[in-house]
């Protein structure tokens, strides 16, 4: 037995440790370009938060500590765009889910042509954002808008109403754009994961006397829980970093009122030329996303039901 | 196991190492750091064609497909240099430049800026001195007040290229139905002449401004606040648009919507879309540069040909009687190369030619030239006759320029505009009153003058 012992040499790794170094050496070229292209712009944004960095080639940078951060949190501005933001995303995701979830289990329920509804679910997805928002923003127009000629045939409005200019409508018009353009992810997501539901648990609850609405709340939705923490997390942190729909179709008007907080910061770095404040409000952003995602997994992950 | 891992050890270390390597060329290969900001580096000989890009505007001014046409003229004359240009719309030139800017070398060899930017620009070193390039025929022969928007502290950061105003222009078909003989000399004989063709039921909203939250809804404020007497800064560089005579226009502006004579839409409404609203016969008085007349007068685009008409832009009771005779804001614009561009030499030679009095006299229908030269004379009438349309716009023009009101050269002009197109939008939605949101807006600018 000694022998033995003593023949085999200790610095031999167990075959789990091998495949796991096999792994990250595949990974690692990958990884290191990534690292290459994303790590020393972040740090340098960072770095540059700091900063009073006025644009320029020959403007001097000024350290100023924490000021940035200070002056934007003391900053009402900054705090009505957040508002705004939360409230977009909420709205916004809010509608994507029940929806998505609706036509998830129509897809599901395998009506006729049900195909051809999850073909075409994804012409709205593939449209690009500037595309979309362009073509919303001609369908909200006031004198020549779809909305306006179809209100006023159907003999809602008596005059065209002029939409964009309406400071509470803006809003949930932009949303609006983003809930048709986006939608559509949500529900091919719920779809595939409703698709990997096992029947027997739905054929078993009918049996055993559940209605409908029974199976869906107690049954269906539990199951569903992974995919939808998967939708709500990507949606959630892609929704609250919005910018390009709200850029083309109201420029941040009315009075501001859909400027979100990535436009806020495209606002302080290009066009007001102050990049410092803008490299805060980044970051920011970011300290708010990862807060975010972190809530969702603290209270919606359930790893065993992953197994 | 370990005659399985030497192969991928080879194969990692390949990849690794072209990964590296494709990460580090393209800064290997990029030209050499930036010169300093008024001795620009002598190109190299052209023996391969130099290439140039230039920014500009699809909005006033040239259209691309004219600017396109002067392009293959200059290189065609000049076949060792090839400019690619490239058009956005107005609002985003300057972002544009900025980010262009970041570059070494810079995205653009030479860009549009607008008469509000120079400041800001030479403050961030983006401009090159060209003093020394400007001849002196070019100096006298063009308008004085074309050189006023690129050149500070006797130093010359660009070539002069749109003087552009804006133009009160109405509908003659629609005063005529509705019995008015003359287009109105105030603002509130305005107000009058609009109730009586909504009144008649020729449009509903007679009058479309750009009012949407851009630099347009300033341009627009500028031109009501000097009619009314007003300006934006004090003889102490401190804001004055939000004196009674500010909030006054503002208030006006508010009312007109309400009594449903400006069109609603208006604030949302950028120039184009104004131009989109008088051309489809939707408004009787619409203020706009000068591109929408000649679109007015082109059957595929305007359903008004031959309707469109001048008048000077009224003033307001009020500012008339202080002595106010017009009343119009600047908006021209240059051509400037960039302080980094490693081809300031062939830039320079390719604004000479796209400003030259030649190529401007010929493409005079968009745009008049800054030539002072082709107003006098026998140039004059030459002039008129060169388009179609220039027989109204020449004498326009000529009117109506020397009221033009500049904004404020300064350094923070953009962070303010915004915050002043902020408050018009508020006033104007309600969100607001229009002597609080102005304050407000003053109390920006004040905070930025400290900066």
């Amino acid at each position: 037995m000694s022998v033995l012992s003593r023949s085999i040499p200790k610095h031999r790794l167990s075959l789990r440790q091998q495949d796991a170094r096999i792994a990250w050496l595949l990974i690692l070229p990958s990884l290191i370009v990534i690292l290459g292209v994303t790590l020393w712009p972040i740090l340098s944004t960072f770095i540059l938060s700091f900063f009073n960095a006025p644009t320029g080639i020959n403007q001097t940078r000024t350290f100023i500590g924490l000021d940035n951060y200070t002056q934007l949190i003391a900053d009402r501005t900054f705090w009505e765009t957040i508002g705004r933001t939360f409230y977009f995303t909420v709205v916004s995701v809010s509608i994507e889910l029940v929806l998505g979830l609706a036509i998830a289990q129509l897809i599901h329920s395998h009506p006729w042509g049900w195909q051809f509804i999850r073909f075409s679910l994804i012409i709205p997805w593939a449209v690009p954002t500037i595309v979309n928002g362009a073509m919303w923003r001609w369908i909200y127009n006031a004198d020549f808008g779809a909305l306006n000629g179809l209100l006023m045939q159907l003999g809602l409005i008596k005059h065209y109403v002029p939409w964009l200019t309406l400071p509470e409508a803006a809003m949930n018009l932009v949303i609006l754009a983003d809930v048709w353009h986006t939608m559509p992810f949500v529900a091919l997501i719920l779809q595939s994961a409703l698709a990997t539901l096992p029947a027997e648990l739905d054929e078993a609850a009918a049996v055993d006397g559940a209605n409908a609405f029974q199976r869906f709340w107690q049954i269906r939705l539990p199951l569903l829980r992974p995919a939808i923490l998967v939708a709500l997390i990507v949606r959630t942190v892609d929704a609250f970093r919005v910018f390009d729909i709200a850029y083309i179709i109201t420029a941040g008007g009315p009075a501001f009122k859909t400027v979100t907080i990535t436009y806020l910061t495209y606002l302080n770095t290009f066009t007001f030329g102050k990049q410092g404040t803008g490299a805060a409000l980044s970051f920011l952003i970011s300290i708010f996303t990862i807060l975010m995602a972190f809530i969702f997994i603290r209270f919606l992950y359930r790893p065993e039901e992953t197994q | 196991m370990r005659s399985f891992n030497r192969p991928i050890w080879i194969l990692l270390a390949v990849a690794l190492v072209s990964s590296l390597v494709g990460c580090t060329a393209p800064a290997a290969t990029t030209a050499p750091a930036a010169p300093a900001a008024t001795q620009p580096p002598v190109a190299p000989a052209a023996a391969n064609p130099v290439t140039i890009h230039v920014l500009t505007m699809d909005q006033a001014g040239l259209k691309p497909a004219e600017i396109d046409q002067i392009v293959k003229e200059f290189e065609a004359k000049n076949p060792d240099i090839k400019v690619v240009m490239e058009y956005v719309s107005y609002d985003n030139v300057h972002d544009k430049i900025v980010t262009g800017m970041a570059a070494k070398p810079p995205a653009y060899d030479a860009a549009m800026i607008d008469v509000i930017w120079p400041d800001e620009f030479i403050k961030a070193g983006y401009l090159l001195d060209v003093t020394d390039r400007v001849t002196p025929q070019m100096k006298s022969d063009m308008f004085p007040a074309s050189w006023n928007g690129v050149t500070r502290n006797g130093k010359v950061y660009g070539m002069p290229w749109i003087m552009d105003v804006k133009y009160f222009m109405y509908n003659k078909d629609m005063l005529e139905k509705a019995g008015i003989s003359a287009p109105p000399k105030t603002w509130e004989e305005l107000v009058a002449q609009a109730k009586t063709i909504k009144d008649k039921g020729i449009v509903e909203y007679p009058i479309i401004w750009s009012w949407n939250q851009k630099e347009g809804v300033v341009c627009d404020y500028a031109v009501l606040l000097y009619g009314n007497g007003g300006a934006f800064l004090d003889s102490n560089g401190k804001p004055a648009f939000n004196d009674d005579k500010g909030v006054q226009v503002l208030t006006w502006m508010k009312k007109s919507i309400d009594d449903g004579l400006t069109n609603p839409s208006s604030v949302s409404s950028d120039e184009n879309a104004v131009e989109a609203n008088f051309l489809a016969g939707k408004s009787a008085f619409a203020v706009n540069w000068l591109f929408q007349y000649s679109d007015s007068t082109d059957a595929s685009k305007s359903q008004i040909v031959g309707k469109a008409a001048f008048a000077p832009m009224p003033v307001f009771d009020a500012g008339a009687k202080a002595g106010v005779k017009g009343s119009s804001v600047d908006g021209s614009s240059s051509f400037a190369i960039m302080a980094t561009s490693p081809y300031a030499d062939q830039t320079w030679k390719f604004l000479t030619y796209i400003a030259s009095n030649d190529v401007q006299s010929r493409y005079s229908a968009e745009m008049l030239p800054v030539w002072q030269t082709d107003f006098q004379g026998d140039s004059l009438e030459k002039l008129k006759a060169a388009t179609p349309t220039n027989p109204v716009t020449v004498p326009a023009f000529l009117s109506q320029f020397p009221y033009a009101n500049e904004r404020p050269t300064v350094p923070y002009y953009n962070e303010g505009s915004a915050a002043l197109q902020l408050a018009i939008q508020e006033a104007l939605t309600g969100v607001k009153s229009p002597k609080q949101a102005l304050d407000d807006a003053a109390a920006k600018w004040v905070e930025l003058a400290k900066k």
